[in-house]
Order: structure tokens, then sequence, then C-alpha cells
């Protein structure tokens, strides 16, 4: 019987804190950004938010950098995720 | 045996839907059904995307020079029958872990100790197991902490509206991220024993037909939904609401797709349901159903050794009669387990009309109960 290669370690440490903080930083961080694209996208023009009790469900405000400031924040993330699919597509 | 092969990925299908689906499920971000088959039409995507897994399961953990076609077939049935009893349960163990267990307690009986790579099994499978919910769990509270503090301002209505479209989006990657991790457990599965028996050379990778059908199995497998398992994951642990349920399933995603990077098959079960618990942990006056917790972790340390039990018996039996006719009767007596398992969930159905219902206690939901939550 010949022995293995190298013995593994039992823990791998540096696998597992790069898991770790990569795993923080797309699995906490993107969806962190979404809600804050959430909320830039409800900024509305100043008096409207609170004088419209019914629309208060919608999720669109009226405020045009608001908009744009979630527009980036969901492109971000669709980024990402686009290039996780890479990652796993291309076997890495 | 490429049937029993793949009917334990039917079975893994089966039981994992709930990893990725059960929180959408719960916050009724898609209505049960849809939900269902989109996960299972991701996961036959995801199948065929990646193929670097399903080498890894079948030659790192048993010495294949000693394994037999009877050994994996045993192994199967040792795996399909545990993943089987949990799903009555409701409880949502690996079936990563009664797959790998079934074929080490089948090679256990077959050829003893010595053909177990002890080492690579808790290197890369038992430690792995016991951190990965963990770290998903700490990431999603995380992720479920910061998102509560960023859109706190926001109407209730406008939130819920928001997160659930963010949670179909992850948890559609949980689904994909499930394929190509799952789907190619049983693929190592059936390149092994095509192996064994000498029809495609040690070295060769999945030939196309099996990647083909183990998709298929899985897809199909997902597609029936293992209801009781999602009630669980989705109604039992944590009551679940919307920015909770992306928190969950992005922490997941990113958990399983970053660790199959470096080469650990994680359990998605696990993660999923360390994600889960986590989402709970980090929002403030949420229930955590520790007692459950406390049920599927028992269930967890059980999978390995339990699915190993089955296996060895699946073994010990089909060499007692020997040849053929042993196999013959192992599969026989398979199927026979399966209808009354099958048979018992029956009694009390859980299906999409009621796998949301108030949670009284147990996977079982009253029946007064079942009727208005179907929607």
């Amino acid at each position: 019987m010949s022995a293995p290669v190298p013995p593994a370690p039992w823990v791998d440490w540096t696998a597992l804190w790069q898991i770790v903080v990569l795993g923080l930083i797309a699995g906490a961080g993107l969806p962190a950004l979404f809600a804050i694209g959430l909320r830039a996208l409800r900024l509305s023009g100043g008096r409207r938010a609170q004088a419209a009790g019914a629309d208060a469900a919608a999720v669109a405000g009226g405020s045009v950098v608001g908009v744009a400031a979630a527009a980036v924040c969901f492109a971000v993330v669709l980024a990402a995720v686009g290039w996780g699919i890479y990652a796993i597509v291309s076997g890495a | 045996m490429v049937v029993t092969a793949l009917s334990f990925d039917f079975t893994n299908g089966f039981h994992d839907t709930g990893n990725a689906m059960a929180t959408s499920i719960a916050t009724r971000a898609l209505p049960p059904r849809i939900a269902v088959a989109l996960s299972g039409v991701l996961n036959l995507v995801g199948a065929f995307l990646s193929l670097s897994v399903a080498a890894t399961i079948a030659s790192g953990l048993v010495d294949t020079g000693l394994v037999t076609l009877t050994v994996v077939f045993a192994g199967l049935a040792g795996g399909i029958i545990w993943n089987l009893l949990t799903w009555l349960l409701g409880i949502p163990s690996s079936s990563s872990h009664a797959l790998i267990g079934g074929v080490i307690g089948s090679t256990l009986a077959a050829a003893g100790g010595h053909a177990i790579q002890w080492h690579n099994l808790f290197a890369k499978v038992i430690i792995p197991a016991g951190l990965s919910p963990v770290v998903a769990g700490c990431v999603a509270a995380l992720g479920t902490w910061m998102i509560y503090r960023i859109s706190q301002q926001l109407s209730e209505g406008a939130r819920n509206r928001g997160f659930r479209i963010g949670q179909i989006g992850s948890a559609s990657m949980v689904s994909l991220a499930h394929g190509t991790n799952d789907a190619q457990k049983t693929m190592g599965v059936i390149t092994l024993a095509l192996i064994v028996n000498g029809t495609v050379p040690a070295t060769a990778s999945a030939p196309f037909w099996v990647i083909l059908t183990c998709a298929l199995a899985i897809s199909i497998g997902t597609y029936m939904g293992g209801w009781r398992v999602i009630r669980t994951l989705g109604k039992g642990l944590v009551e679940i609401e919307s920015p909770q349920g992306m928190a969950a399933e992005s922490a997941s995603a990113a958990v399983i797709l970053i660790s199959s990077h470096f080469g650990y098959s994680l359990s998605t079960t696990h993660v999923a349901t360390g994600s889960i618990l986590g989402t709970g942990v980090g929002k403030k006056g949420a229930t955590v159903r520790w007692s459950v917790a406390g049920r599927m972790a028992s269930a967890w340390l059980l999978t390995l050794p339990a699915a190993a039990v089955a296996g060895a018996a699946a073994y010990g039996l089909a060499s007692l009669i020997g040849g053929s006719a042993g196999v013959l009767v192992d599969l026989v007596l398979l199927i026979a387990v399966a209808g009354a398992i099958y048979w018992k969930s029956r009694q009390t159905p859980v299906g999409h009309h009621n796998v949301n219902a108030e949670w009284t206690g147990s996977v079982e939901p009253a029946r007064v109960a079942a009727a208005p939550a179907a929607a």
C-alpha cells in the first residue's frame, strides 16, 4: 500500500478563511447592496412621500437620482451573479 | 444498477427542493407549484453546467480497486432508504451524506476498514459538514441584520415586494448550485460502477448519457417536490419574511459556490439549514425553534452511520444469498420498503395545498388548518 502524497491537513485554514470572507462579501454584501438599491428607488421628491399614504406600498418613488443610484446597485448585483454563473460554467 | 442510481438521484432532487425553494414558498414570493417547477428546470441546467465534482466523490473516499458492482448497489440502496425515511419525518438531512454513508457501509461490509480512506473522509466530508452550517449561518445573520437596518424606513409593503424579487433570484441561484453539485454525485457513482464493470477506463469522466439521465432524474425529483421537507425548512425553523428569505438564499448560494470552488462539495442541506437559522438569529424579535433545529442536527449526526448500516445490511444480504439472486432480493426489498414509506406518507399527506399551514409542532399540519392555506 503506497502512502498518500503528503497527507492533507484536517482543516484547511487558508481555504476556510477565504470561504468566510468571500462568503460574507457575496452572501451578505450583495443582499445589503440590493437593499440599498431598494431604498434608493423608494426615495421620492420630498413631500409627496409623506402625503401619499395610498401608495405607501409602491416600490418606486419619484426621485431621478434615487432611480439612477438604484440602477447602479442592481447592476452591480446582477454583474456579481453573472460572474458567479460564469465561474461555475468555466469550472474554475 | 443504473436504475437504482437514478432512483437515488430522484430522491435526492425530491428531498432537496426545500433547500432552494422553502423560503420562497413560505413567504409566498412564488406559488408552490411554480417554485418547484422553476427549481427543477434550474437543476437540469445546473447539472449540465459543471462537471468538476463528479470524479472526487467516487475515487477519493474508498479504494476503487476493492469495490464491486454489488457494493455500489448496496450503498445506493442504503442511501435511498435513509433519504425516504427522513423525508417521511420531514427532516432535511443531507442526501450527499446518505450516499457517502451507504457506499462506505457496503464497502466496509465487503472489504473491511482498510478499503476506506478515513483521513479523506474526515478532511473532505465530516469536518466541512460541521463547519458549513456555522459559516452559512453567520453570513445569513449578518446579511439579515444589514438588510433590516438599511430598509427599516421602507413601508412593509414596499419592502416585501422588492425583496420577493431578490428572493426569487437568489433562490434560483441555489437551485442552480444544487444541480451543479448534487446531480454530479450520482454521475460519479454511475461512473464508478462503469469503471468497476470495465465499461470505461478508470480515468474516464462521465459519458454523456449518464449526464443526461442524471440531470433529468434530479430535476423530475425536484419537480415532484419534497413538500414535507419544504414545510419544515420554511415554516418549522423560523417564521420567515421576504428580506430574511433573500438573505438566507444569498448566503447559501455564496457559501456553496465558493466552497465548491475550493473543491469541497458541501451538503446543500446543511448550508441551507444553517442559513435559515442564521436569518432567524439576525432579525430582532424572530423566534427560532431550536428544538426543531436540534432534531435536525441529531439526524445529521445519524445520517452517515445509519446509511452505512443500511448499506452494509444490503450488502450482507446480497452476498449471503449470492450472485444476481442476492441483488434481486435486495431490489425487491428496497421497493417494498419504499412502497411502505410512501403508503405511510399518504396517511397524512403534505402537498402544495397545505405546505404553508400554521406550524403546530410537527410536520403534519392539523387537518382543519389545511384548507385556508391553499392560496
